[in-house]
């Protein structure tokens, strides 16, 4: 088998004879422009954010709560740790309940049964479904079944149910590229299909399950839309204590700062933003040195 | 602004002794949740109210949230929330709805808003506007006619107007068309609508012809870049003011804001009872702070009658 150096370098090698027509250096310097372009704006944003944020990124910003009386010194106490309920809440909800059903489709299922062609389209589908229709889902089924829609389970319903396609997905991507060498070996020394799984495939496939969690989170985490639309509170001004409780989280309070006349509230936000992309860029780094670590190429 | 330094007295003074005390020494001992949601004008004001309010019963938790005034009295009319914000009064498909579910309720005007018709502080031309020149502007037939200002006045400049305004979900989109339009969400539609206000900031005070309408906070935030137009509906030119909108002057433009506390709520929940004596009591200080433009004597006198006949105290 070549080596994965070898397969990547081929198409390189056979482009070489038409790099220099006018059409393709054409090609490449547009898609330079567009690199540029989208380049420049991220660092507009960054840079407008980090000058305006920088003053009120202190203590205070992690200890105190949002404060209409005295926005110099408010913070964002309640969102941030509303944040971390709601998505540690949804992490319990869909990563046991995304793993379990990729691996049912990927080992178990038969795909010939209409049935499981019939999910396995519509979970195509329903990855591209607007955040805001997983929100207007869980109003509804909230409503159906007598719970409050502005607290944390309700939260996390939501964000479940718009991450859980992802998850499925890259379950199923991470299992087919264990080599099936590894399951007929597995089954040939006596294993069942369950060991078989829980032993050998399951785990062989983790950092890429691993990775495709944390990315389809962090996509959680910014959500505001679904949120709000649960009727995700914008002044909060104690702890959430449990998945009753009302919450806030960092998008929902930035999208309402940002709002707000009071230049305090402007420089607020942006301090926010800060917070919230470091907890983005955290969690990505983390997805990154999982697979880097953790892959194996068979 | 000027409000703000003695609110921050004594919320600091009140902050220092109340952390270590806990709630032993606030008397009342009341303790819950206080929940409302509604429209997103009155929000700053329930907020200040609660944030001031916890400091004397640090055990209640006053939640607010921002659903619109009519998605607020959706929850409400089912029960969800103890009390609703609002920009407007009631609708009577919404009263149907509360009397349905058996949710009775009392009206309080808390403040009062003036919306606010700005152009940039670089435009020479216009200090006052008639209703009916704003209706030429802004009425559903002046969509693609009336572009230039010389055609609303033969006074101003021919040079191309830039509308702003805010977006039909609004409570100030329904409350301007209804006073100058004559009709509720009767509006021309090729203007910039945005629901973030701080665009309209943005975009008018850029551009001498541009002009724009929102609520009176905004521009009293943002007074060194934009210039608010005086109003005249007949009885001569009326600038928005605190002043004007309280003693009723500056028509049509001035609005009541309300709050719509749950009778039930009231009756079962002995803090949503607490927080409701505590607003009308402290609503000058609680306006003033949350920069808004507080009730005369009278409506404050009123205020005070009503919540007090609401909660029995």
């Amino acid at each position: 088998m070549a080596s994965i150096g070898a397969v990547a370098t081929a198409p390189l090698r056979a482009r070489k004879a038409g790099e220099n027509s006018p059409a393709s250096i054409g090609f490449l310097v547009t898609l330079w422009v567009a690199v540029a372009v989208a380049m420049i704006c991220l660092l507009t944003l960054l840079v407008t954010a980090f000058v305006d944020g920088y003053p009120r990124l202190d203590g205070a910003l992690f200890t105190r709560y949002s404060s209409r009386v005295i926005p110099e010194t408010a913070g964002a106490r309640a969102a941030i740790l509303g944040s971390m309920w709601v998505i540690g809440t949804t992490a319990l909800l869909a990563i046991p309940l995304g793993i379990a059903a990729g691996v049912y489709l990927e080992e178990f299922a038969d795909e010939q049964r209409w049935y499981n062609r019939l999910i396995e389209v519509n979970l195509q589908n329903l990855a591209a479904v607007p955040a805001i229709v997983y929100g207007m889902l869980t109003a509804g089924f909230a409503l159906a079944i007598g719970l409050e829609r502005r607290v944390v389970l309700a939260g996390a319903i939501a964000l479940s149910l718009l991450i859980l396609p992802v998850i499925i997905i890259t379950t199923r991507e991470a299992l087919r590229a264990v080599p099936a060498e590894i399951r007929q070996g597995s089954l040939a020394l006596g294993a069942t299909p369950l060991q078989t799984v829980w032993r050998q495939t399951l785990p062989s496939a983790l950092p890429g399950v691993a990775t495709g969690t944390i990315l389809a989170l962090s996509r959680a985490l910014g959500e505001a839309a679904p949120l709000l639309l649960l009727g995700g509170l914008v002044f909060v001004s104690y702890d959430p204590n449990g998945l009753m409780s009302g919450f806030t989280t960092l998008p929902i309070q930035i999208f309402s700062w940002t709002g707000q006349p009071q230049e305090e509230f402007q420089e607020l936000a942006s301090a926010a933003i800060i917070v919230l992309l470091g907890l983005l860029l955290l969690m990505n780094a983390l997805a990154i040195i999982i697979r880097n670590r953790y892959q194996r190429h068979w | 602004m000027a409000a703000v330094p003695a609110a921050v007295l004594s919320l600091t003074l009140a902050a220092c002794g109340g952390q270590s005390e806990g709630s032993s020494d606030t008397g009342s001992g009341v303790s819950g949740e206080v929940v409302s949601d509604g429209s997103s004008t009155v929000e700053p004001l329930t907020a200040v109210a609660g944030e001031l309010f916890k400091e004397e019963n640090p055990d209640v938790n006053v939640s607010v949230g921002t659903a619109g005034t009519g998605g607020g009295f959706e929850k409400f009319c089912i029960g969800d929330t103890d009390i609703s914000n609002a920009s407007r009064p009631i609708e009577a498909g919404e009263k149907k709805i509360c009397e349905k579910n058996g949710i009775d309720y009392t009206e309080l005007h808390v403040a009062n808003d003036a919306l606010t018709v700005v152009v940039s502080a670089d435009n020479d031309f216009v200090t006052c506007l008639t209703t009916d020149e704003l209706q030429t502007l802004w009425e559903p037939a002046a969509e693609d006619e009336i572009t230039t200002w010389d055609q609303v006045n033969p006074d101003f400049p021919a040079e191309e107007i830039e509308l702003y305004g805010p977006g039909t979900d609004s409570g100030t989109f329904d409350y301007f068309t209804d006073e100058i339009n004559g009709e509720e969400g009767a509006s021309r539609s090729d203007y910039n609508a945005s629901e973030d206000d701080n665009v309209i900031v943005q975009g008018v005070s850029g551009s001498q012809y541009a002009l724009g309408y929102f609520g009176f906070s905004y521009y009293e935030e943002n007074a060194d870049t934009l210039k608010a137009v005086e109003i005249d509906s007949g009885d001569g030119c009326v600038a928005p003011s605190a002043e004007s909108a309280q003693d009723g002057t500056y028509t049509p433009l001035a609005r009541p804001l309300f709050i719509y506390p749950s009778k039930a709520a009231v009756e079962t929940k002995p803090q949503v009872s607490a927080f409701i004596d505590f607003y009308a009591q402290n609503d000058d200080s609680i306006a003033e702070t949350a920069e808004f433009i507080p009730l005369n004597e009278e409506q404050q006198a009123t205020l005070e009658q009503a919540a007090s006949e609401l909660t029995g105290s």
